[in-house]
């Protein structure tokens, strides 16, 4: 005989879990808020470019610029939107770039998204938001604002996705990025002074010297490859320099016929591999934190360091004139730099917000000329620097920072972070650099593993 | 007269009044006394509305994901249980199984045998100061993961701690970047769970030796039992219990593992700390494989649940 109890318990699990069932919901995840963008982005005359007349409204903005410098700039410039603008609230949310990575998603795919997002160039974030509908283009506003005149191409390139969702560097533009950074080579001013070396003119002149320094019992090139990407930034120079700049944004960007297994590719691999072992990079670099080897250089072991213009504000407050920037030296004196880089996340209009026109005016602020000049006075590089940024005294390392962007623009001597390949090559990459590293791999099984990565993306 | 039989002649006149109520009360007063009233699933109903909505919905969603590949934004694809077949084919998703489970050495089983060896010689004999030390040894557990992480992180970098030390008792010739060597990463990380561990272990075992009768040991010792006889045949099957819900927690903990290896090496050098529940992080939140890691944190979730019931009737005898 069934018991009254046990039969109320069965009810109640059979309750419990159907309505869980039912929560969880039996379409395909996805589906339901696929709805078509309801904004077009189309401009509406009257407000296109005046956000004063756009009546009361609050833009919530959501931005990464924690750190010192860029919290500053945002706080200014955001400042003086709403002053010029009173209409205008911005309700700036800043969250640190892993915790905005990780939350924008959801955020985007709710109903109440923000309406202005800065979003990260790639695969995993801004293709598949645009993919999702979620990102307005913002070529009208671009030709409204004359961004196509005040940009150089290959940074805006890098904010377009392709219409068919496939590639990014190309098609419609999705946002607009306030900073550029690219890869330098930090040196110790009075150390390399103290050796008897001067900052090398060419590329062979540099990798002529690390033998002379590991001789004279001091660690060529301070690095910690750790945190798995420090190491796409070390190779990514070697690899600009060994295969030419054409090449590597063919492969980045999957067009032409290049492939990561090419003669070029496998020779930085080599090159990288044999300062390994070597001797030429902090020993034990995998097994060292990025910020501990930037804090060992500050503290003055190592003579270079290769890695990001953002590390510049952090180097120099110990460092003082003591910390000197520069590009990669080129192969032939005088010859055309050529370093990784790019510029900051950017800035995006979602397409569920109500007032695509005040996002628009409002990233125009942020990036245009009076802005770059908050950038720069607040430490920062600005993507396009402008009459602030010319004043820099020429030999600090703020200054040298600038005439190395002025020079890599002039030339277009940027090319992309290897990472933005395919969706999955920050995970093939960064775990192969660290076997090539650690002498796990060859150069050659190296280039084999990027490759299969990158065949199997581009075959679909 | 018990309080039910009380009641029930009280609520007489409500029955004869054959409302509904009535007839469920009278139910209920025919019940025997003691028995449990259906009203209690009453009072656990909020707890069980929060339980659902919190653990037992998200549970559902997450089996109901791991069915698709989604990337979380644009439509999802049915798969059905590619996902899965995925875990056994794909080396790169049983590599953090197989991680996992050499954790469990150092997370679950070094702990214990520690823990058992210290309790016994403590229980053993009589040491000035013994709070003060217990209290040092259970210490790592008291600690904030991310904090344990970060501090081993210093002491195994290369002029770390862990190597200073190597070098200053002449075994300067082993020292390595422990963290980023591909054979030492996983047994370094490793090392530091049972750090961690192993004074829970201590503090169980301990506790549970203290009720542990002292004739027994008497017996043992008249029976001419030394200290390692006395081990085996009293302390170890006496602290049974304890044992098992020692392996419980630390299997579970070594299982469930996430932020050491995130602070500490991030799943590299290459994957070779790469685990399960870092992996179920890193492809729903950084790389947009939601699919994927649904299916991962079931089989986590199944590997946990198996784990458990097998050690608590191995160890605990239960059935």
């Amino acid at each position: 005989m069934s018991h009254p109890r046990r039969r109320l318990g069965a009810l109640v699990t059979l309750a419990l879990v159907s309505t869980s069932l039912v929560a969880a919901g039996c379409s395909a995840p996805g589906s339901s808020d696929n709805s078509p963008a309801t904004n077009t982005g189309q401009p509406k005359a009257s407000v296109a470019t005046n956000p004063a007349k756009g009546g009361k409204v609050t833009l919530n903005v959501w931005d990464q610029e924690v750190r010192g410098g860029q919290n500053a700039e945002m706080t200014q410039l955001n400042k003086e939107f709403q002053e010029k603008y009173p209409n205008v609230t911005i309700n700036r949310t800043s969250k640190s770039f892993s915790d905005l990575k990780t939350t924008l998603r959801l955020a985007l795919s709710g109903k109440n998204p923000p309406d202005v997002v800065e979003a990260n160039q790639g695969y995993p974030d801004m293709v598949t938001f645009v993919k999702a509908g979620q990102l307005v283009p913002l070529d009208k506003y671009a030709k409204l604002y004359g961004w196509e005149q005040r940009y150089p191409k290959t940074l805006l390139d890098l904010n377009r996705v392709s219409d068919d969702f496939q590639h990014f560097g190309e098609g419609k533009l999705y946002g607009i990025s306030q900073m550029g950074e690219y890869i330098t080579v930090y040196y110790n001013k009075s150390k390399l002074k103290s050796l008897g070396l001067t900052p090398p003119k060419t590329w062979s002149d540099f990798a002529a010297q690390l033998p002379k320094i590991k001789a004279k019992g001091q660690t060529p090139i301070e690095f910690g490859n750790l945190d798995k990407w420090p190491a796409i930034h070390t190779f990514g120079v070697i690899q600009a320099q060994t295969t030419g700049k054409q090449d590597v944004r063919n492969l980045v960007f999957g067009t032409g016929n290049a492939k990561w297994t090419d003669s070029a590719t496998v020779k930085a691999a080599k090159v990288l591999q044999d300062w390994a072992q070597k001797g030429y990079f902090t020993k034990g670099a995998n097994g060292l934190g990025y910020d501990d080897a930037s804090k060992k250089f500050a503290d003055g072991t190592g003579v270079y360091l290769i890695t990001g213009t953002w590390q510049a504000a952090v180097l120099k407050k110990p460092m003082g004139k003591n910390l000197g920037l520069m590009l990669p030296p080129p192969a032939q004196a005088g010859g055309e730099p050529t370093t990784t880089g790019g510029e900051s996340l950017a800035f995006a209009v979602t397409s569920k917000s109500q007032h695509p026109d005040v996002a628009a005016a409002y990233l125009d602020f942020i990036t245009n000329a009076h802005a770059d000049d908050v950038m720069t006075q607040t430490g920062n590089l600005p993507a396009v620097p402008g009459k602030a940024a010319d004043a820099l005294p020429a030999d600090s390392p703020e200054g040298q920072m600038v005439a190395g962007w002025k020079d890599l623009s002039k030339v277009d001597g940027l090319v992309p972070y290897l990472d933005y390949s395919t969706p999955t090559f920050y995970d093939t990459i960064t775990a192969s650099l660290q076997s090539l590293i650690g002498g796990q791999t060859t150069p050659e099984q190296f280039t084999q593993t990027l490759q299969a990565d990158y065949q199997k993306f581009h075959q679909k | 007269m018990t309080q039910a039989v009380r009641e029930a002649q009280r609520s007489e006149p409500v029955v004869r009044s054959r409302s509904r109520l009535g007839r469920l009360r009278s139910l209920y007063a025919r019940r025997a006394p003691g028995e449990p009233r259906a009203v209690g699933y009453l009072y656990v109903l909020p707890a069980l509305a929060v339980f659902s909505l919190f653990i037992l919905v998200p549970f559902f969603q997450s089996i109901w994901y791991s069915l698709f590949n989604w990337d979380g934004l644009t439509p999802a694809t049915w798969v059905g249980l590619d996902n899965y077949t995925a875990l056994f084919t794909d080396p790169s998703l049983r590599g953090p199984f197989v991680h996992a489970l050499i954790l469990l050495l150092f997370y679950a089983l070094l702990p214990i045998v520690i823990g058992l060896l210290i309790a016994a010689t403590l229980s053993r004999m009589r040491i000035r100061g013994m709070t003060f030390f217990r209290t040092v040894l259970f210490l790592p557990q008291v600690l904030a993961m991310v904090v344990v992480a970060l501090a081993w992180r210093w002491i195994f970098a290369p002029d770390g701690l862990f190597n200073a030390g190597l070098s200053a008792v002449g075994l300067g010739g082993i020292t390595r970047p422990w963290l980023g060597d591909f054979t030492f990463a996983l047994p370094a990380v490793g090392i530091v769970g049972t750090w961690v561990e192993f004074g829970l272990c201590m503090v169980l075992f301990l506790a549970g030796c203290q009720r542990i009768p002292r004739e027994l040991y008497e017996a043992a010792r008249l029976d001419g039992a030394g200290a390692v006889r006395e081990f085996f045949a009293v302390t170890l099957p006496e602290l049974r219990p304890q044992i098992a819900v020692a392996a419980t927690l630390t299997i579970v903990a070594g299982l469930r593992n996430f932020d050491l290896i995130y602070v500490t090496t991030g799943g590299g050098p290459g994957d070779a700390t790469s685990v399960p529940a870092y992996e179920v992080y890193h492809r729903a939140f950084e790389v947009g494989q939601v699919g994927g890691a649904a299916a991962i944190g079931i089989a986590l979730a199944i590997l946990i649940f198996v784990v458990t019931v097998v050690v608590s009737r191995l160890i605990e005898g239960r059935r």
